[in-house]
């Protein structure tokens, strides 16, 4: 359903000749339902500029929201979406900015039973808006979720020099595909930065591991030899060895050690260094 | 000569030179793109496997790369064309260690691993077109 | 086309990629490297790879050639320097060297060399595991 040309321009009449009553109550509401966690200043710069944004496309009834005569609502309410999420705000209360615009335009036209008709299509184009709002906010909040991730797999996975020439990786917990390769490829940098040898790859404290995932590790042992480097891997637990078996990976000539300790022995002795226990007291 | 907005830029593979020049249009691609260093030499690889194929079997061709889009995620597409004389068995050029010519049989299938996307099409006496996508991850 | 040069240095043949390598320059340097191998008389050959950015099927293979052609003059062959982003890419395409030797850096593919040419000189046993100099 959309409006007459005629009527719409109607509409489009009474709300630029009421903007600022109309921006000023809307802000007041929005201000009121945010309880004050938004200043007054900050919405009315934003909803000055939706407002302007908004008033050629009333007559719409939003079923082309997707289109092109739509591309700098869009881009506002992204924006909008985006910082209401860094701020903390809930998609309910981000959306209701863009719904409680309804209401004040309600009010506005209620005694001229001629713009009803327009008013419905207006309060279509709104609904769609508000939900456009929604799907940003999520959007944004997926991004948001991302990013963390990825920070929390730079934190929680070192490549640190134990000796001089040999580096150590401890994985901890579960190891997906996307995580292994991160932490392979920067196991490799490392030993180029370092100019280290060695690496001791230690999976004790790994759960589980999938066939993608021991793959992973095996590439990742073929390319440190590529570059000049071994790759000892410690610390397979039993489980761990069964699932390896059960699924036919070939671990090859590829050195495991039982524990860290092991791996360190054995690539310090493979850097030249002796360790000799000396008698105590 | 860098690509201006990431649309689609044609190269003539038609001599060593090309399959270099490929590589260097293609890096720009995923440079421009921000695929991470390991993606990029990934493709830039597969590229100069496949440019060298559209040389070697395909009597030359062109390729034709650009950056894509499917909403969410960015991506470089890079496609190889000639009207050499098709592949008859699709199966055993994909397979590890078949070679019809020079080279170690790693071409097609080696190319296909370092991709995200792969697509073959060709037609005996026709000529071959291949296509491979990378995705930033 | 690019020819990629061969600098001698005491027993051994440097050869240094700084330059995009060509289909060319590749066979070009593998008969340019069994010209000087055998005129030198080198016991090894150092190939830097620090400066190359992708090495395909093409190249790949190249490195297996002239470790057989070095070892046909009774000569090493050592591959240093290869990019992370270069290994991971070979690894996935499936390529082996073909059992050439790496080191990281060139002074270790120096080194490397040293104790290669004194095993075969028979001052260091053959088998067991290579003690590393300090």
């Amino acid at each position: 359903m959309t409006a007459d040309a005629g009527d719409a321009q109607r509409l489009t009449e009474v709300l630029r000749a009421n903007a600022e009553s109309l921006i000023d109550k809307w802000v007041s509401a929005v201000a009121g339902l945010l309880r004050g966690r938004s200043t007054k200043t900050e919405l009315e710069r934003d909803f000055r500029e939706f407002f302007t944004a908004l008033l050629p496309l009333v007559g719409s009834d939003g079923r082309d929201v997707g289109g092109p005569r739509f591309t700098e609502i869009r881009s506002l309410l992204e924006e909008y979406s985006r910082s209401r999420v860094r701020a903390g705000f809930t998609p309910t209360e981000t959306a209701s900015s863009v719904f409680s615009l309804k209401r004040e335009v309600f009010e506005l036209t209620q005694d001229d039973p001629s713009l009803h008709r327009e008013v419905l299509v207006f309060s279509g184009l709104l609904d769609s808006l508000g939900l456009l709002t929604f799907e940003s906010y999520a959007r944004v909040r997926e991004e948001i979720i991302r990013e963390q991730a990825e920070q929390l797999l730079e934190l929680t996975t070192p490549v640190v020099k134990i000796w001089e020439g040999v580096l150590a990786v401890p994985l901890v917990g579960t190891l997906d595909s996307a995580r292994t390769q991160v932490v392979m490829e920067k196991l490799l940098e490392s030993l180029v930065e370092t100019g280290s040898e060695h690496a001791i790859i230690d999976i004790t404290g790994v759960s589980a591991v999938d066939t993608q995932v021991a793959q992973h590790l095996l590439k990742t042992v073929v390319a440190a030899r590529l570059m000049g480097a071994e790759c000892i891997v410690s610390g397979i637990r039993p489980q761990i060895a069964q699932t390896i078996v059960a699924l036919g990976i070939e671990f090859g000539d590829i050195v495991t050690k039982a524990s860290l300790a092991d791996a360190l022995r054995h690539a310090l002795r493979r850097e030249g260094v002796d360790v000799v226990r000396r008698e105590v007291g | 000569m860098p690509p201006r907005s990431g649309g689609p830029e044609e190269l003539r593979i038609s001599g060593d030179d090309d399959v270099v020049r490929v590589r260097q249009l293609v890096r720009t691609y995923a440079q421009q793109t921000k695929l991470s260093l390991v993606d990029q030499t990934k493709l830039v690889t597969a590229a100069s496997e496949l440019a060298r194929n559209t040389l070697i079997y395909g009597g030359g061709g062109f390729a034709r790369v650009e950056e894509i889009s499917d909403g969410r995620r960015s991506g470089v597409r890079a496609s190889f064309h000639d009207e050499g004389p098709g592949i008859p068995d699709l199966t055993l050029a994909l397979a590890d260690g078949w070679s019809s010519g020079s080279g170690l049989g790693l071409g097609l299938s080696g190319a296909r691993r370092l991709v995200d996307e792969f697509d073959l099409d060709t037609e005996v006496g026709r000529g071959t077109v291949v296509t491979v996508v990378k995705w930033k991850r | 086309m690019e020819r990629v040069p061969i600098l001698k240095i005491g027993g051994v043949l440097l050869v240094s990629i700084q330059i995009d390598l060509h289909d060319q320059s590749v066979l070009a340097l593998q008969e340019d490297l069994a010209e000087k191998i055998s005129a030198t008389g080198a016991h090894g050959v150092v190939i830097d790879i620090s400066a190359v950015e992708i090495v395909d099927s093409f190249i790949g293979r190249m490195f297996a050639t002239i470790a057989s052609i070095s070892r046909l003059f009774d000569a090493d062959t050592v591959v240093v320097g290869m990019r992370p982003a270069v290994a991971i890419t070979l690894v996935e395409l499936g390529l082996t060297l073909g059992g050439v030797r790496t080191a990281l850096d060139l002074e270790r593919g120096m080194k490397i060399l040293g104790q290669l040419g004194r095993q075969r000189r028979g001052v260091l046993p053959h088998s067991g595991e290579l003690e590393r100099d300090f």
